[in-house]
């Protein structure tokens, strides 16, 4: 029995110090993000990185999800009689919801990971630590740019991915069920409201800090060689989903709740 | 003026890693000019050392001092001016894996940003060839080269900016015996032209002999015998004895049945 109390104490200090860590290692990466030197090579290089080679995997997601959201609605809102709404529920449901949510998912997935492994790979091979002998802060070199980059792109893809999403709707509502494109378009703008796009934008500038902490952070702390980094990609992707999904909910409240 | 200040002063310096004492208590100066190499078997925290110098370790207790300066109590920012003095080459060379050579070379000079990109390649093509190796190898990334290649580059890198005190961790360790041999009169050849002071660590007796000017042994987080290079092979310590000699019985391998 005590020993079983200590377990539980012992896993919530251990908790309490990965918050504090990574709290710090948050305020430290902002301070850096905010403050100059700038590093406009790893910026740009970044922002590459997270924005156009992403744009594939968010829209074939996006795509296929607006397909599915409109058949979906359709064979379910023809139980009563509301094929109609259609057009409106897949924009709402992209622009608020699938687009940040399954983008920052995505790049979560494909770059957060390689955050995590590359940031790590340079840990336990001692780049970090040579960064530092070169009169380099890597929270300025390595961390500030992909945060920054993770912030700034994810917007734009969630932007391209709530086009695409719609236009994947349009395609089934077209060609599948038989809407009247101009009709369809219409209902597509008819009850969609700015703050439907702009809440999903913020969601995914938050996303984006959330992915590329995560990678980061795992990253920098991860120590013990290859299966070192291979915990430390774990931990990134999945810790990074968990978050995403917290703070939807999180922001979605923030916006709409009354 | 009493005795001329040393250049490295290290006193009573301790670190530990949870409940594993690996540094306790050491104290060493190095003087102005001077070449000291550090012995010590594997795991004995060699590493741990130099990594408290330059700071990338914060030691749990003790001063550490260069040019009479207190180096445990610097902010981040003095922190980089003082770095400004240190080149380090690592144990396992340590290059940036995502850029090419010659930028690795120029690393610090680029950040600097006292000099066109230009400037710098000639640069670092130029400390390229001071290492033994041809202007070709400036646009090839790391991961092309062999390890003996790569501690080359490694070692222009540190010594690029020329800086006042080099730091060699196992500079030999991972080579074959002739590889080692050059890279031994390199790192002399390097320390003559700059007039630096070095600190290396090493447990290639080969290597001390051929180096150093004064010889220190770590063992059990203490320096347990320190005295010129040629005393080395007949220091009167058994524990001096079985290591330089690579005797598998003796007072090393007898205590240690922990
Ligand atoms: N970051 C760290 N966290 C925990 N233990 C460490 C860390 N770095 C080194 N150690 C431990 O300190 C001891 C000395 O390591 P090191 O200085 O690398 O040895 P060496 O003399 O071979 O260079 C080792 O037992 C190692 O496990
Ligand atoms: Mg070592």
């Amino acid at each position: 029995m005590t020993q079983f109390l200590a377990l539980i104490g012992r896993v919530f200090l251990a908790f309490l110090r990965h918050t504090g860590r990574l709290v710090t290692f948050s305020a430290v990466a902002l301070y850096n993000m905010v403050l100059p030197p700038y590093y406009g090579r790893t910026l740009s290089r970044q922002m590459i990185e997270i924005g156009y080679y992403s744009l594939p995997v968010v829209g074939l997601t996006a795509i296929f999800s607006g397909m599915v959201l409109a058949l979906q609605s359709h064979t379910g809102f023809a139980r009563f009689s509301a094929e109609g709404a259609v057009a409106t529920v897949v924009v709402i449901s992209l622009t608020r919801e699938l687009g940040p949510v399954l983008a920052g998912l995505m790049v979560a997935g494909r770059v957060g990971a390689a955050m995590a492994a590359e940031i790590g790979t340079m840990r336990v091979t001692e780049q970090i630590d040579a960064l530092v002998t070169l009169s380099t802060n890597p929270f300025k070199y390595l961390i500030a740019p992909r945060l920054l980059a993770a912030v700034l792109m994810l917007p734009a893809l969630v932007l391209v991915a709530d086009i695409v999403g719609v236009f994947g709707g349009y395609l089934v509502g077209v060609y599948k069920l038989g809407f009247n494109p101009a009709n369809y378009i219409q209902r597509t703008w008819e009850y969609l409201q700015p703050l439907d796009v702009i809440s999903g934008l913020v969601k995914a500038g938050v996303f984006g800090f959330i992915i590329a902490l995560m990678g980061c952070y795992n990253g920098y702390h991860s120590k013990g060689g290859a299966q070192g980094v291979g915990s430390a990609t774990r931990n990134a992707v999945v810790s990074a989903s968990i978050l995403i999904l917290t703070f939807n909910y999180l922001i979605t409240e923030l916006f709409f709740a009354q | 003026m009493t005795s001329p200040q040393p250049k490295i002063r290290i006193d009573n310096v301790h670190k530990a890693f949870g409940k594993k004492k690996v540094l306790d208590g050491v104290s060493l100066t190095v003087s102005k000019g001077e070449s000291l190499v550090i012995i010590g078997g594997s795991g004995t925290g060699k590493s741990v050392l130099l990594k408290c110098i330059l700071g990338l370790m914060q030691p749990d207790r003790g001063a550490i001092q260069v040019d009479g300066e207190e180096l445990t109590t610097l902010s981040t920012r003095e922190r980089e001016r003082v770095m400004h003095k240190f080149g380090m080459l690592f144990q396992g060379a340590a290059l940036f894996d995502s850029l090419p050579v010659w930028q690795n070379v120029a690393f610090g000079l680029l950040q600097l940003g006292r000099m066109s990109r230009a400037q710098a390649k000639e640069l670092a093509v130029e400390k390229l060839r001071s290492v033994g190796l041809k202007a070709d190898v400036a646009d090839l990334f790391p991961s092309e080269l062999s390890g003996g290649m790569q501690k080359r580059v490694g070692l222009a890198r540190a010594i690029a900016e020329k800086p006042e005190i080099i730091f060699f961790d196992e500079p030999t360790t991972g080579l074959d015996p002739i590889m080692a041999d050059v890279i031994n009169e390199l790192i002399i050849d390097c320390a003559k032209d700059l007039g630096a002071t070095t600190l290396s660590i090493t447990h290639d007796m080969a290597s001390a002999r051929k180096i150093a000017d004064r010889v220190a042994m770590l063992w059990e987080g203490r320096i347990i015998w320190e005295g010129p290079a040629a005393d080395v092979f007949n220091s009167g310590n058994p524990y001096v004895d079985q290591f330089v000699h690579g005797r598998a019985h003796g007072p090393i391998t007898d205590n240690a049945g922990r």
